[in-house]
């Protein structure tokens, strides 16, 4: 997993390289939160291009995240998914709840308009 | 007709999702299932193995067992804990029900997913005796 801050949207970009199941979202969403505590930033973007297996797990962080940035005034954007982590994104239902697009341009583009 | 079978066991550690659906995808490879095939069946037992993990044994040690069985051109795995069980499955199988709403973070879509991904799925529990999951797909 590879987390950086991009100051300009406020936002923390998380790219997550490989498996994203129950034993590696622990990881995970425990960084994230740190970082959120650490850094004051209230968007968090999932990168989601180089993950190769995601299952309910992965949607329970998105879910959490969630939680967290509404209490802070931001969104959760999630983007890069293809094949079966896509499938499980769009049958979760998360985009009535998270900012789901194909790259971080768009996804950022949809927050900006909707602040 | 071609005919396998197979049955692991492992403790209940969360390390141990990876392995289990890693053995299930090794299982299946003989039916030369598509990409695709392959990885809705490991998904559906990563939901499987890690709803034993995390419901079954609570904050104890405890045995996950998961069994294959290929008939033809259709696999069937069983994913089996002795632990808490599940005291009303029909809830459970509810999108978005989850046991485990606060620490744990979990979506609630494990079984809608086992469902989708696998031709039939079947759930047994009985509370404090363990629950056992059958599911099954054809693969040609």
């Amino acid at each position: 997993m590879e987390l950086f801050l991009s100051g300009k949207h406020h936002t923390i970009i998380v790219k997550i390289y490989g498996e994203l199941d129950h034993h590696a979202a622990i990881g995970v969403r425990e960084s994230v939160d740190r970082e959120l505590g650490r850094t004051g930033a209230r968007n968090v973007a999932f990168d989601l291009s180089k993950v190769t297996f995601m299952d309910s797990s992965g949607i329970g962080v998105i879910m959490g995240r969630y939680k967290i940035t509404k209490a802070l005034g931001g969104r959760v954007i999630v983007y890069g998914a293809s094949g079966d982590v896509k499938r499980i994104i769009e049958m979760s239902g998360i985009d009535s709840i998270a900012v789901v697009a194909d790259s971080e341009e768009a996804g950022m583009r949809e927050v900006e308009a909707n602040v | 007709m071609y005919k396998n079978s197979m049955k692991v066991e492992f403790p209940n550690n969360s390390d141990n999702e990876r392995f289990a659906r890693t053995v299930a995808a090794a299982f299946i490879l003989e039916l030369d299932p598509t990409i695709d095939q392959l990885s809705e069946v490991k998904t559906a037992v990563s939901e499987a193995v890690t709803n034993a993990i995390i419901h079954a044994y609570e904050q104890d040690e405890g045995i996950v067992t998961m069994e294959g069985n290929i008939c033809g051109d259709v696999v069937e795995f069983t994913i089996s804990d002795s632990g808490v069980g599940i005291p009303d499955i029909s809830r459970a199988r509810e999108p978005l029900f989850t046991g485990k709403p606060e620490k744990e973070e979990r979506s609630g879509m494990g079984f809608t997913i086992m469902e989708t991904f696998m031709d039939t799925l079947d759930v047994q529990s009985e509370v404090g005796k363990g629950t056992r999951i059958m599911m099954s797909k054809k693969l040609k």
